[in-house]
């Protein structure tokens, strides 16, 4: 309930004050430098991986995509972003609720933890399941004694995306969920719900988008790992290439068209993402955390 | 329902925030918590909630033990300062929360749980509001959708923390009154916090005096205002006035002089003076009054405030006059307080 009087001293965003407007001709070198970059780093690029796909046509545009080998990586990568990323929710969705809700010694510990996957390299993650899992891993000669193989192979895989991608979820749920504090669980509590109940009828429902939003941006990485995927792949075509992987591949066969081809997808992706976060940033800017821009 | 709160001690983290409260509530009475912010007015309301566990003492609802249940098998009211409304749901959905969440054969159906938010929303005279979001309504609004979602349970003990807190002025007097209507028809047994006196004094039945911990005085407005049993609570309500003194003979003496009251139980000695600003008797001659020189003068509403310097050592005492009284032009003023009490020297 803000009152009026205090509203008016704050900045107004529409129209700056004279003071702080610099002179036309500043104003658009300051713009045109930042439309000048954005242009020749992501448009071009991204006006690129499309016409050089489409550079021999539609024909060889859909046959590029329809060879086995570039199907079975669409396929591997579904599969993986479809384990990956609910096991994230789940981890997301707990450690969030642990942060937020409880008190407990080692808490600023779990929430630097957390983050750790955005401050290590990608291909570092992927070491280190090999140092695990490898042949001379510390756990190689236990799995291959239990025929389980990981390594080079879909569990790897999946692994090394949960890996880079669970500080998704969590981060977006953690201060949301700061904000929101106790009180509505404490009134589902003392209206007679049991812990589970006021979960899924007060906790879930009111952190939802913000939840989307984790989702969304978790399965754009899942999608795109390149680093630490390709350390414990072994790109095998057909059985562990991902389509990251699968473009790398394609491009280092001088096969351009379907390199550009199967890149065209992962960035029809990113736009995709790109656009649905926009609308849910529009829509629930408020009910999504104010740390945004991973 | 009646309330019992035996020896309770509540630490957090070491930390004391109540020291061996006990407090008797009656059924069906409208009890109010009253204390500054730190005084564990609401860890005692929270306490007897469910919502924390004491460290030691217990609580009774009636004759069984409620310390060791958990706050849903307790089935208290509670009803939160920021209202705490669950904002996905309609107002309906709001009030109905409590029954549907319900197990088995005691979960009334979807018609008989509308049926009962409507009734409710009636009580709380908002009809027509059912479909309405929580964004939708005003604080006020708000916080009777609160207390309807709060009795919907038919809690055994209705306890409200803060419940006008978060509202102006204007919307906080009418829906003190309210409340006290919604009180005398249903009947709970209701505890409400409170930092603001003269909302526990105008609302409840008894006051509960509370300070860094403890409770200060259990009474009724009458008693806590007239007869107040601590400096504390002489100086936390309403308005009142100190003066350094000392017994002697069975009298009270300021510096060389007694003052012309009778004290014949206190212990002789130094002692505080405490009497309240308003409840004095102003004399014209000075044989056993006090006396003192007008330091300053000042216009409050209906009333004059003079502030004066007594004796050698110019302590300052404020009393307070009718406005057109003549004394408030003179220098000097002599008066006696009506209605007073000793206090040892703290």
């Amino acid at each position: 309930m803000a009152d009026p009087e205090i509203k008016s001293y704050e900045p107004h965003h529409e129209s700056q004050s004279a003071a702080v407007t610099e002179s036309r001709p500043v104003r658009w070198v300051v713009m045109g430098t930042a439309f000048v970059f954005l242009a020749v780093f992501l448009l071009l690029p991204l006006i690129v991986v499309f016409h050089e796909a489409l550079a021999k046509g539609i024909g060889a545009y859909t046959e590029a995509l329809s060879g086995p080998d570039t199907r079975s990586a669409i396929r591997l990568t579904l599969l993986v972003a479809a384990i990956s990323v609910p096991l994230n929710v789940i981890f997301g969705i707990s450690a969030a609720w642990a942060i937020a809700k409880f008190e407990f010694k080692g808490k600023a510990f779990l929430t630097t933890l957390i983050d750790l996957p955005f401050s290590v390299s990608p291909v570092i993650s992927g070491l280190v399941y090999v140092l695990l899992f490898g042949a001379q891993g510390l756990l190689g000669e236990w799995l291959r004694a239990h025929g389980i193989v990981i390594l080079f192979a879909v569990p790897g895989i999946v692994l090394a995306t949960i890996f880079v991608t669970f500080p998704f979820v969590a981060r977006e749920l953690i201060p949301l969920m700061q904000e929101q504090g106790n009180g509505d669980e404490e009134a589902a509590l003392s209206l007679g719900a049991t812990g589970w109940q006021a979960f899924w009828y007060v906790t879930l429902p009111n952190v939802k988008w913000g939840l989307l939003y984790g989702v969304l941006l978790c399965n754009a990485r899942a999608m795109g790992e390149f680093g630490a995927v390709s350390v414990v792949s072994g790109h095998i075509r057909g059985l562990t290439n991902t389509m990251p992987l699968h473009v790398e591949i394609l491009y280092n066969e001088y096969n351009a068209v379907g390199a550009f081809a199967v890149a065209s997808l992962l960035a029809g992706l990113a736009l995709v993402t790109l656009v649905l976060k926009t609308l849910l940033e529009m829509r629930y800017g408020a009910e999504i955390a104010a740390t945004r821009g991973h | 329902m009646e309330v019992r709160v035996a020896n309770v001690r509540k630490e957090f983290e070491r930390f004391p925030a109540l020291h061996d409260v006990s407090l008797d509530i009656r059924s069906g009475e409208l009890i109010a918590l009253l204390g500054p912010s730190g005084s564990g007015k609401t860890t005692l309301l929270r306490l007897i909630a469910g919502l924390e566990r004491p460290t030691r003492g217990a609580i009774f609802f009636g004759d069984e033990d409620a310390s060791q249940k958990s706050i849903q098998e307790r089935n208290v009211g509670f009803v939160f300062q920021h209202y705490a409304l669950f904002r996905h749901m309609t107002v309906a959905d709001n009030i109905g929360f409590g029954l549907k969440v319900r197990h088995g054969a005691t979960r009334p159906s979807a018609q008989e749980i509308r049926r009962r938010a409507s009734e409710l929303l009636d009580l709380v005279q908002l009809s027509g509001l059912e479909k309405r979001y929580p964004a939708q309504l005003s604080g006020g609004q708000r916080q009777r959708v609160a207390l309807a979602r709060a009795m919907a349970i038919e809690p055994r003990v209705l306890l409200l923390d803060e419940p006008f807190g978060a509202l102006d002025a204007q919307v906080r007097r009418e829906l003190r009154r309210w409340l006290r209507e919604i009180h005398d028809r249903t009947g709970h047994t209701t505890v409400f916090v409170t930092h603001d006196q003269e909302e526990a004094l105008e609302l409840a039945d008894r006051v509960v005096v509370m300070s860094q911990g403890r409770i200060e005085q259990v009474g009724t407005a009458d008693d806590i205002y007239d007869t107040p049993n601590s400096p504390f609570v002489y100086s936390f309500i309403g308005e009142s006035s100190s003066l350094p003194v000392k017994v002697e003979n069975g009298e009270v003496w300021i510096a060389d002089r007694p003052i012309g009251l009778q004290a014949p139980h206190a212990p002789p000695g130094e002692a505080v003076l405490y009497f309240r600003p308003h409840d004095v008797e102003l004399l014209d001659g000075c044989s056993g009054c006090i006396a003192g020189t007008v330091a300053a003068s000042r216009r409050v509403a209906g009333t004059r405030r003079v502030e004066l310097e007594i004796g050698g050592e110019r302590q300052r005492v404020e009393i307070e006059l009718p406005v057109d009284h003549p004394a408030a032009q003179k220098s000097r003023v002599a008066f006696r307080p009506r209605r007073w009490k000793l206090f040892p020297v703290s």
